[in-house]
């Protein structure tokens, strides 16, 4: 992680903390309470639902938690048959303790970690981190596709970085509870593919009844596109060329007016200007580009503008990217990867199921994302893309990494999100099974210690 | 591999001989076999003589002939060949925007027989699909029931024999949000019922008239190409499959349905879990897609994963279908496990991608389960069918080999990768709005 990426992810974990009121102490060391062996069977109104809730001590287990309802953080002991940390070895009958304050206290086998008394417990047969889906619109776009719920892409000009997400995002959309019920905690979520700068990302956890308590990261990513579906959206550029044009001309002149803005001490510098100024900030490096580029030439031409403008790059979509791996990983960039299940038509015609597997083989670092969609299905789930990601020849905990710790990594909040380690948020998702199989079910969800789903899907 | 079973194609045709009559029996032996319509068979033989099942069975109880050529599958997984009940591949539409009502047109007379999505959907494992037109009139015209055969030309793949008498397909009808439009489209659901029924009752009249006629042909109304497919329809010989979503719009298709007593696939049905014994009454068979999430347009917005498991619950007949490009064809075996992750089980999930498929086409007499007689439709997989993790291996239709995943080409069609595959599908020329 890089200097910029670090202040940004840690400005914003200052307000998690504050939200989240005075940590409680490690509660380590207590009476092996033994875990209450009475299973109890939550009918959650569907009849495949079977989440095995079982008290610890003479907790009482809250039972008909409403969809969507939300429980103030308490102690938890999540108790699964192995847990993927993704910070070490998976651990074979492992428990994750999560404390008052929403944070990881504790990782470690069973056999090592006592379950204090009065904590609830969860169990599952695999226990992951929850789930990040690393590019998505859920949130701006709803599910509805009409036009009043819509807001992730604005086509009255092609160069808009200054678009922030946070002023279109909707917390209460019901895309956002569908893909948390499949594991997904964390969101990077915002403007979309488009236009050459279609606005800024963010990064949200699925929870929150507005964008405030959503919100881990206002600003995550400028989002940018280059390719021909900006030409389809706005009279200019017509061109793949005309559009790189565009962009280097518009960050020429951010650097411009960040040189004059920096230079002048009384005022006299140019007038505040919203699009110059986070342009600024991504020549900064404080703020990654985000270039969805899918054939070789787009990709290449991504490359080329971060080495002319020095700028923090993060490569999108990347259908072509097997072609070009070398230079990829010359160029230190990470990819998040298109949708494995992405439909092979338009710039993705040459899209390959193995493309993640060929990334990783090569050394890229590679996120899962679940992308935009502009009919139906209106969004993909992540958890289904990395598995077809593992069915194609991604080892199993690459495949896992995708959509946890490496996502994190790319995102720049590995700080908090991404593995089960002591101090990360208390984000969690429990299986019945091999999370990738299309016959297991997530069965649990918990976002900073706060169970969030607990329907098995 | 396509281009040389087209030039065998040519020769055999040439002949006038069926091609598989040119090989030895194929025999498979050792795999766990799905028949279907029987109990499944660990360390099964499935024997296949001139492109038809010649014996299924448990080994030793099935005699291999002498001239076999003999696969030996252990480890492996035999099920029918699966059937997509609504599909659009091969590039071709139906109806224009001329009227809202064309059921005069046949999309058989627009299908590419060597479009890619053809090869896509046999790396998927599909051996027969129903190519539909759009969604977007309110009958957008006849469909075609085809055989995804190695093919040059629409005959190498249509089930009926006689494409100039035979019916070869059935009736694409839609309500709902697709058909609305601006005149001569309909602007709301109940105009668009009423002018649904206006064409019934003139195809009606139609039929009084032929049979007044009583084979003289003097006698006989104007030859009118819509009526006389609609007579079809009326007469129960050839099926209506209509897309419908929401609840109330499913309820229209039964009614319509019912008051002129044609038969009729539900299609989509995204809301049927609400009405599933107002379905199940009906006496209708559905057959649903499964999406990723709910939404996308307003009538898929209560869409759920459990429809399978709720209509087979009230004993529906349920099959399955991809609407590809929807979902893709080659992903076609995971509607069935998401199926399964929601509740239906596995037996009826299985049956629902063959057999029930079949019944909906009236081809359940050829195809759709593993029995002596029935057209050799197969495909061998790797492991479970419900398993992300297993591929299709080999896909086999009426005994020929039409897909096998270590030859580089098809492996292509199924992974994908650099000017490997330019399907044509509905979504391509038309808007996904289509569908």
């Amino acid at each position: 992680m890089r200097g910029g990426e670090r202040r940004r992810a840690s400005r914003a974990r200052a307000g998690a903390r504050a939200r989240a009121g005075a940590g409680v102490g490690k509660a380590g060391g207590c009476v092996g309470g033994g875990v209450g062996i009475g299973a109890v069977f939550v009918g959650a109104g569907l009849p495949w639902a079977r989440l095995r809730a079982v008290s610890a001590g003479l907790g009482v287990v809250l039972l008909g938690l409403g969809v969507g309802a939300e429980r103030a953080a308490a102690q938890l002991a999540v108790r699964g048959g192995t847990v993927y940390t993704m910070a070490g070895a998976p651990i074979t009958d492992g428990v994750v303790l999560i404390g008052r304050d929403g944070r990881i206290e504790r990782v470690g086998a069973a056999s090592d970690v006592d379950i204090p008394d009065g904590y609830r417990v969860l169990e599952g047969e695999v226990v992951t981190p929850g789930l990040i889906d690393a590019h998505t619109v859920v949130g701006l776009a709803g599910y509805l596709n009409q036009e009043q719920d819509q807001d992730q892409l604005e086509q009255s000009n092609a160069i808009q970085p200054e678009l922030r997400a946070f002023d279109a995002y909707n917390a209460r959309e019901r895309l956002i509870e569908w893909v948390r019920g499949f594991g997904v905690t964390t969101l990077h979520t915002g403007h979309g593919p488009g236009a050459l700068m279609s606005g800024q990302t963010m990064v949200v956890k699925t929870r929150g009844n507005n964008v405030g308590e959503a919100i881990v990261d206002s600003v995550a990513m400028v989002a940018m596109t280059l390719g021909p579906e900006v030409s389809q959206n706005f009279e200019s550029p017509g061109t793949r060329a005309k559009g790189v044009a565009m962009i280097r001309a518009a960050f020429i002149k951010a650097r411009e007016y960040a040189r004059k803005r920096a230079a002048a001490e009384d005022g006299s510098g140019p007038e505040r200007d919203l699009k110059l100024e986070i342009l600024a900030r991504v020549l900064d490096g404080e703020v990654p580009a985000l270039i969805t580029a899918q054939k070789v030439s787009e990709i290449l031409a991504a490359l080329r503008l971060q080495q002319e403008f020095g700028f923090r790059l993060v490569l999108d979509g990347a259908a072509e990217s097997y072609l070009v791996t070398d230079e990829i990983r010359a160029a230190g960039v990470p990819v998040i990867l298109h949708p494995t299940m992405a439909r092979q038509r338009g710039t993705l015609e040459n899209a390959t199921l193995e493309t993640a597997k060929i990334l990783h083989e090569a050394g890229i670092p590679v996120a899962l994302q679940s992308g935009y969609e502009g009919y139906v299905p209106k969004t993909r789930v992540v958890l289904f893309e990395a598995a077809m990601a593992a069915a194609y020849g991604l080892p199993f905990e690459a495949a896992l990494a995708t959509v946890t710790i490496d996502a994190a990594r790319i995102l720049g909040i590995a700080d908090r999100v991404g593995s089960l380690e002591e101090g990360k948020d208390g984000d969690v998702a429990i299986f019945d099974g091999d999370p990738f199989e299309y016959t297991s079910h997530v069965c649990g969800v918990v976002i900073e210690g706060a169970v969030v789903s607990e329907q098995c899907r | 591999m396509r281009r040389v079973l087209r030039i065998f194609l040519v020769i055999a045709l040439a002949a006038a001989t069926p091609l598989a009559a040119r090989q030895r029996p194929q025999v498979f032996r050792g795999a766990r076999i799905l028949p279907i319509t029987s109990a499944p068979i660990e360390n099964g033989v499935l024997v296949v003589r001139e492109g038809r099942i010649a014996a299924v069975g448990a080994a030793g109880e099935v005699r291999i002939p002498d001239d076999a050529e003999v696969h030996d599958v252990t480890g492996k997984v035999i099920m029918p060949g699966l059937v997509d009940t609504h599909s659009h591949i091969g590039g071709g539409d139906g109806g224009d925007r001329s009227d809202a009502i064309q059921g005069d047109v046949r999309i058989l007379d627009a299908i590419n027989a060597m479009d890619d999505g053809i090869q896509q959907a046999q790396a998927g494992g599909i051996t027969t699909a129903n190519i539909m037109p759009g969604s977007g009139h309110l009958m957008s015209g006849q469909t075609a029931y085809v055989k995804l055969r190695d093919g040059t030309t629409i005959y190498d793949l249509l089930y009926c024999d006689d494409v100039l008498h035979d019916i070869c397909g059935g009736m694409k009808m839609a309500n709902g949000t697709n058909p609305r439009g601006a005149p001569p489209f309909p602007g709301t659901r109940a105009k668009a019922a009423a002018m649904v029924r206006a064409r019934f009752v003139a195809a009606q009249e139609y039929r009084e008239k032929i049979r007044a006629a009583n084979g003289d042909s003097t006698k006989m109304p104007p030859r009118d190409l819509e009526l006389e497919a609609l007579v079809q329809v009326l007469e129960g010989k050839r099926i209506v499959h209509n897309h419908t979503h929401r609840h109330d719009d499913i309820l229209t298709a039964i009614r319509l349905a019912k008051e002129f007593g044609y038969r009729l696939v539900l299609h989509h049905v995204s809301e049927a879990w609400k009405i599933t014994d107002e379905i199940a009454a009906s006496g209708f068979p559905a057959s649903i897609i499964v999406l990723d999430a709910p939404g996308g347009k307003l009538e898929a917005m209560d869409i759920r994963m459990t429809n399978g498991a709720a209509l087979e619950e009230a004993g529906v007949l349920v099959g399955f279908h991809t609407d590809d490009g929807i979902t893709d064809s080659r992903f076609f075996l995971r509607s069935a496990a998401l199926a399964v992750r929601a509740g239906m089980s596995r037996g009826a999930a299985l049956y629902a991608m063959t057999m029930a498929g079949a019944r909906m086409l009236d081809l359940d007499e050829r195809i759709g389960s593993l029995e002596p007689g029935k057209d050799a439709d197969f495909i061998i997989l790797s492991g479970d069918p419900l398993s992300v993790y297993t591929h299709v291996e080999q896909t086999w239709a009426a005994g020929e080999k039409v897909f096998d995943l270590s030859d580089p080409r098809d492996r292509a069609f199924a992974i994908g990768g650099y000017n490997v595959a330019r399907p044509v599908s509905l979504t391509h020329h038309a808007g996904m709005e289509g569908h």
